[in-house]
């Protein structure tokens, strides 16, 4: 790809998801592009470009976006935040909230769905104590297509080995054919919608936990830094955030501060108590 | 270092599984079938058991079955590696003492994640 039509692509997607493409990722963009090209009858990316230049089809636009996005997912992803949540958050938030029996999780760039599916066999796990609680998980993602997939709720056979413990697969999967098909009652305890990180987050509404795994990585730092401080907006005072192990707040956002041994794990900097301890 | 039984009657499979497991830093020790793994159990018994289901002279459930009563035994964590891919026969490997399960064809990740899930890494 010419140096001018790299640099029109990469600054298409940065304005449209915040996602940052290096020169070393070439490969990559054609690797993903190509397929959207053939997709609409192209002979090649030559044409493609000519296509984003002429600006006017807002649908391919969309899709050479959406094809940059990576969508790597897999359920219990590093264990460890998800057993933070099951063994600390989780109880105090039940304690916290006790006179509301209300609680909302936001999962954002969701991909499909394997975090917010896992954060819903938690909460199944906890049915006894969770019994008349209204409990919200929301996964939000920019691509429509990983978000149709994350809808349907079917994997396959190397998705869920990645991560699921085999008790989970037994008790909420059920298989069909090559397909491993997530229980209809799990599946109803997660909303999905499509939203874009860049946009003004306060539609969203306001979250006990937010999970922004392995997002902040492909963003540059004033992108992170607005990202982070629209979060702070959302989270409710004790709330708390979950954050990829390669990511951090500091140096990029003061909203937030790091929960004492709890790797990834962020509370409001001001928050003199969270549900993190 | 943690030492895992490789038991499957393929050569390829068991050298993939023992390329896999040194990464992971463990000691590893092969059988062709259950019966000579569990011939290696009766002298000392692994910390964990990548297993398969189909082999000869005496498939993997029999093993399991039988190395969850030998003295210790039922310290060890078996994790089974087999192409059985429905439920019946994931949930006949969990009634009989697997810790987990693995269907084929693998590959590295999924031994780790699997090997962490159960507190071996």
């Amino acid at each position: 790809m010419k140096p001018d039509d790299f640099d029109l692509v990469c600054r298409l997607v940065k304005d449209r998801s915040g996602l940052i493409l290096t020169r070393d990722k070439a490969y990559l963009l054609e690797s993903r592009l190509m397929p959207v090209a053939r997709r609409r009858g192209m002979k090649g990316l030559d044409e493609l470009v000519g296509a984003i230049r002429g600006k006017g089809d807002e649908a391919l636009l969309r899709e050479v976006t959406e094809a940059m996005t990576t969508n790597e997912s897999f359920f219990f992803r590093d264990i460890k935040p998800f057993e933070v949540f099951r063994q600390t958050i989780l109880p105090r938030l039940i304690s916290a909230r006790e006179g509301k029996r209300t609680f909302r999780i936001w999962c954002a760039a969701c991909s499909s769905g394997q975090e917010p599916y896992s954060l819903a066999m938690i909460l199944k796990e906890e049915a006894a104590r969770l019994s008349g609680w209204r409990q919200e998980i929301l996964g939000t993602d920019i691509s429509t297509e990983i978000l149709a997939k994350a809808k349907a709720g079917a994997y396959s056979q190397f998705e869920v080995q990645r991560g699921l413990p085999i008790q989970l697969l037994l008790k909420y999967f059920k298989k069909k054919d090559d397909v491993w098909q997530i229980d209809p009652a799990l599946k109803s305890m997660v909303q999905y919608r499509e939203f874009n990180l860049l946009h003004d987050l306060k539609a969203l509404g306001q979250f006990e936990v937010v999970y922004c795994r392995n997002v902040l990585i492909y963003f540059d730092q004033p992108t992170k830094s607005r990202v982070l401080e629209q979060i702070s907006r959302l989270l409710q005072p004790d709330g708390v955030l979950f954050l990829g192990g390669a990511e951090t707040v500091l140096g990029i956002s003061d909203k937030f501060k790091p929960v004492p041994t709890q790797r990834g794990v962020y509370c409001l900097a001001g928050a003199t108590q969270s549900l993190a301890g | 270092m943690k030492s895992c039984l490789i038991v499957d009657d393929s050569k390829v499979v068991r050298m993939v599984a023992r390329k896999i497991l040194h990464e992971l830093n463990f000691e590893t020790l092969e059988a062709a079938d259950g019966s000579a793994a569990l011939d290696i159990c009766k002298k000392q018994i692994p910390d964990a058991v990548l297993l398969d289901w189909n082999m000869p002279v005496m498939d993997g459930i029999e093993f399991l079955r039988a190395l969850r009563k030998l003295p210790g035994g039922s310290a060890s964590i078996v994790v089974f590696c087999t192409t059985e891919n429905d439920i019946d026969h994931i949930q006949t490997a969990i009634e009989a003492g697997a810790n987990e399960y693995i269907m084929k064809p693998f590959d590295s990740e999924i031994i780790q994640a699997k090997f962490q899930q159960v507190g071996l890494l």
